[in-house]
């Protein structure tokens, strides 16, 4: 039964896990983006996006928890430095995984694993996408709601237009994993 | 514990092989250059991702 193991142990000890991710991290967060293969990033993601939102609260101690994951120092600094201040507004979602195929060799699936707010390319046109700040909780809805619908008309059009786009994309891996 | 009475002959084992088979991988056209890829993969010639360019091709390569 696999109930409720969430995550992919990788085929590796808990401290080689932790150790290869804790490296991966720090690439990362110094390069702004690392091949690796998807499963990997992905494990990835799930570690380095809590140490990214810990950077927003600048004090000795985020850094220090910051660094009992990271383990390197020049990281720690890059991130609280640079990273933190491109990622301020935000929320959530600071990684982007980008499917390359399969490599020779394994026939693994390879990626490239990024920053979001690092990859000029991806984000030039993405501008006005980031304003709008989409609340799915009801909770604190209500005041919300009379400030939006000024913006919302157009909004929602490209909203829609999007989410056509998506839904035929996400079909179609659907049918391909199955 | 219960065991096989007979060898599983030529035609039983490739009967139950025909329905192995290999799926197409869903594959679609980069709208940036036209060529083939594969659905949910950054284009091979050029690097276009969704239309936009997500990788410069010497790192592709």
């Amino acid at each position: 039964m696999r109930h409720r193991k969430k995550f992919n142990h990788l085929s590796r000890t808990s401290a080689h896990r932790k150790a290869m991710l804790s490296n991966m991290a720090s690439s990362l967060i110094l390069h702004k983006r690392i091949k690796t293969t998807v499963a990997k990033a992905k494990a990835l993601r799930m570690y380095v996006e809590p140490l990214i939102n810990k950077s927003k609260t600048d004090n000795t101690h985020s850094r220090r928890i910051v660094f009992s994951h990271l383990q390197n120092k020049e990281a720690v600094s890059e991130l609280f430095r640079e990273v933190s201040e491109k990622v301020a507004n935000r929320p959530g979602g600071y990684t982007r995984i980008l499917k390359l195929g399969n490599r020779q060799g394994d026939a693994a699936e390879v990626c490239f694993i990024e920053l979001v707010d690092f990859n000029e390319n991806m984000l030039s046109d993405k501008a006005d996408g980031e304003k709008k700040r989409t609340r799915r909780s009801r909770r604190g809805g209500g005041a919300k709601k009379t400030t939006t619908p000024a913006t919302e008309p157009t909004a929602k059009a490209v909203e829609a237009a999007e989410e056509t786009k998506e839904d035929k994309a996400s079909d179609s891996e659907e049918k391909k994993e199955e | 514990m219960a065991h096989p009475k007979r060898k599983t002959s030529k035609t039983r084992r490739d009967k139950r092989r025909t329905h192995y088979k290999a799926t197409m991988p869903a594959l679609g056209v980069c709208s940036n250059c036209g060529a083939t890829i594969k659905m949910h993969t950054v284009c091979n010639e050029c690097g276009h991702y969704r239309g936009k360019l997500a990788v410069e091709k010497e790192v592709t390569a």
